[in-house]
């Protein structure tokens, strides 16, 4: 069974423009795609992430560690959440994935989900009493 | 979208569409056996058109749209079947009033629907075989090949199992409902036992191709996760999962590149999947947290918990490990985890700790054709420097297992007594 990292983007911009009522309409659908894509029993972990503007980037510039504030590529639309799957192959990737709140909703606020297929997974450290 | 794409895809989508379909035919129709010929004739339709008009934007829905239309032209023959000729355009114009209910009862909860159809798979007026063939088929999906291929039976007989088991449902009158309070741990018993069972199948592998192996486990592993969501307040269902998850885990360090089994002390533990771990460790949390005493997969997961917290195996916490198997047999009166809790006594206190407690299982009935036992026994005796006594435990011990590699296994053990030099004795 392959593992499958799946990146969830969304236009931050136009997601924090939405007002209140318009932000409810749209997380007030997700419950039930949430659950479908539980119910799959392939969901492994669901990770959501702060604003883009809370990132900060690493980077060598000659020779030494440059800190800069923001994510690494400029762009409208950012990484907003992750969950990785598995599932057998690419295709059953996209089956599962397509349950995601972000592969059928919020077209307007750029919501999308990129597939990567996982080539090497491995948790370093020992799992402490969870 | 190339031919063999859309083929992929459209077994990527019944693999996991086709029990929420069935399972929400089956509350329509009433009839386990009908609504799973209606998804199959959905299959065939979505096979029939896919590859020329191309796969469609929500394949689920497309699917079930299929399979309702089935469901509506099927109940319109019988309609026509039961009623005189004059009255069809009637029965129609009712049947076309009657469908948005029929519409409503499609789109109700799937979580409950998949609950039911669970339930009804390993309902207890079916054999245990029966219960796990139509699991695998209705919640997993699989083929009746794959099924065969996988306990090493003939496709036929896999087959017959199953008409048998949808027409002793149907014969039976088994409603799709839950459970009553009353039968409910009886019932969720007998799921998780069937779970467990597909997922000892492809781990064990005491028969069948080995490729079909993962498959089986990665299947009850899913249903089980499947199930936790559906039954969140069960322990031992979150007992079990924590159990599959954790010896998942050790799925990549339990034999080596030759097929060789490795033993859980000698396992290379940086080979275990940590992501597994810290799932098997969480449910176990899980279940501990919703109260009461542990049941037994509950206990077995706290079992294996010791091994995955230990990240040596030097490190691993035997007297914990030795009272959970005593808290377990009490539990089951297995001379099974006896045996493991002779194992557990052995490296908290001491192999003669451990062969105190194996030589009183020798005349135990349920354990004469079990190998372990002679296993066991010889590697306390070798432990102990009792070389001869040990060979003839592990020959005895090879003669009894049907897995080759097992067998080669304790072949290895059994002339490892010859070479050992003599000063241990």
């Amino acid at each position: 069974m392959n593992r499958y990292l799946c990146l969830g983007y969304y236009d931050e911009a136009k997601f924090e423009a939405m007002d209140k009522a318009e932000l409810q309409a749209l997380v007030s659908q997700c419950p039930p795609l949430d659950a479908e894509l539980r119910a799959t029993g392939r969901l492994q972990m669901v990770a959501s992430l702060a604003a883009s503007r809370d990132s900060v980037s690493l980077r060598p510039r000659g020779g030494r560690t440059q800190v800069i504030d923001g994510p690494y590529a400029e762009a409208k639309e950012v990484l907003g959440s992750f969950f990785i799957i598995e599932a057998a192959d690419i295709a059953e990737a996209i089956a599962i994935a397509s349950k995601h709140p972000a592969a059928q909703l919020g077209e307007t606020v750029g919501w999308a989900v990129e597939i990567r297929p996982i080539e090497y997974c491995r948790a370093l450290e020992q799992a402490a009493a969870a | 979208m190339s031919h063999d794409a859309v083929r992929r895809s459209i077994e990527a989508v019944w693999r996991i569409e086709s029990a929420k379909l069935i399972a929400a035919l089956t509350r329509v129709t009433r009839d386990v056996g009908i609504a799973e010929e209606l998804a199959q004739d959905a299959l065939v339709t979505a096979l029939e058109q896919w590859p020329q008009q191309g796969v469609p934007d929500n394949p689920a829905a497309w699917l079930m749209a299929a399979a309702k239309h089935r469901a509506i032209d099927r109940l319109r023959r019988l309609q026509m079947q039961a009623r005189k000729h004059e009255e069809i355009g009637r029965e129609l114009e009712e049947l076309e009033r009657a469908m948005p209910d029929f519409d409503a009862g499609l789109d109700d909860d799937i979580g409950d629907d998949l609950l039911r159809l669970l339930f009804i798979s390993c309902h207890p007026v079916l054999s245990t075989e029966a219960r796990v063939a139509l699991t695998l088929r209705l919640l997993g999906g699989l083929t009746t090949d794959e099924i065969a291929r996988a306990f090493l039976v003939s496709e036929a007989a896999v087959a017959q199992r199953i008409v048998r088991a949808k027409r002793t449902l149907s014969e039976a009158r088994v409603p799709f409902d839950l459970p009553p309070a009353t039968e409910l741990g009886e019932r969720l018993g007998s799921v998780l036992e069937v779970v467990y069972l597909v997922f000892n199948e492809g781990y064990a592998a005491t028969a069948g191709d080995d490729w079909m192996r993962p498959a089986l486990c990665e299947e009850a592993l899913r249903l089980g996760r499947v199930l936790t969501g559906l039954a969140p307040r069960e322990p031992e269902v979150h007992g079990l999962v924590a159990l599959m998850e954790i010896q998942a885990s050790r799925t990549h360090a339990r034999t080596a590149a030759d097929g060789t089994p490795i033993l859980l002390l000698e396992q290379n533990r940086a080979r275990w999947d940590q992501l597994l771990i810290r799932r098997g460790l969480a449910a176990l949390q899980h279940a501990e947290q919703l109260g009461g005493t542990l049941g037994p997969y509950a206990l077995q997961a706290a079992i294996a918990a010791c091994h995955a917290r230990a990240a040596h195996a030097g490190d691993t916490d035997w007297e914990r490990i030795a009272a959970l198997y005593d808290a377990l047999a009490q539990l089951t009166q297995s001379p099974v985890v006896e045996l493991n809790r002779a194992v557990a006594l052995a490296m908290a206190y001491g192999p003669a700790a451990g062969l105190e407690l194996v030589d009183t299982l020798q005349s135990e009935a349920q354990l004469k054709n079990y190998h372990l036992l002679p296993s066991v026994r010889g590697d306390l005796l070798f432990k102990l420097g009792r070389l001869d006594e040990a060979r003839t435990e592990f020959e005895r011990a090879a003669a009894m297992t049907r897995n080759a590699r097992e067998q080669r296994f304790l072949l290895g053990r059994a002339a490892a007594c010859s070479e050992t030099p003599s000063r241990l004795q």
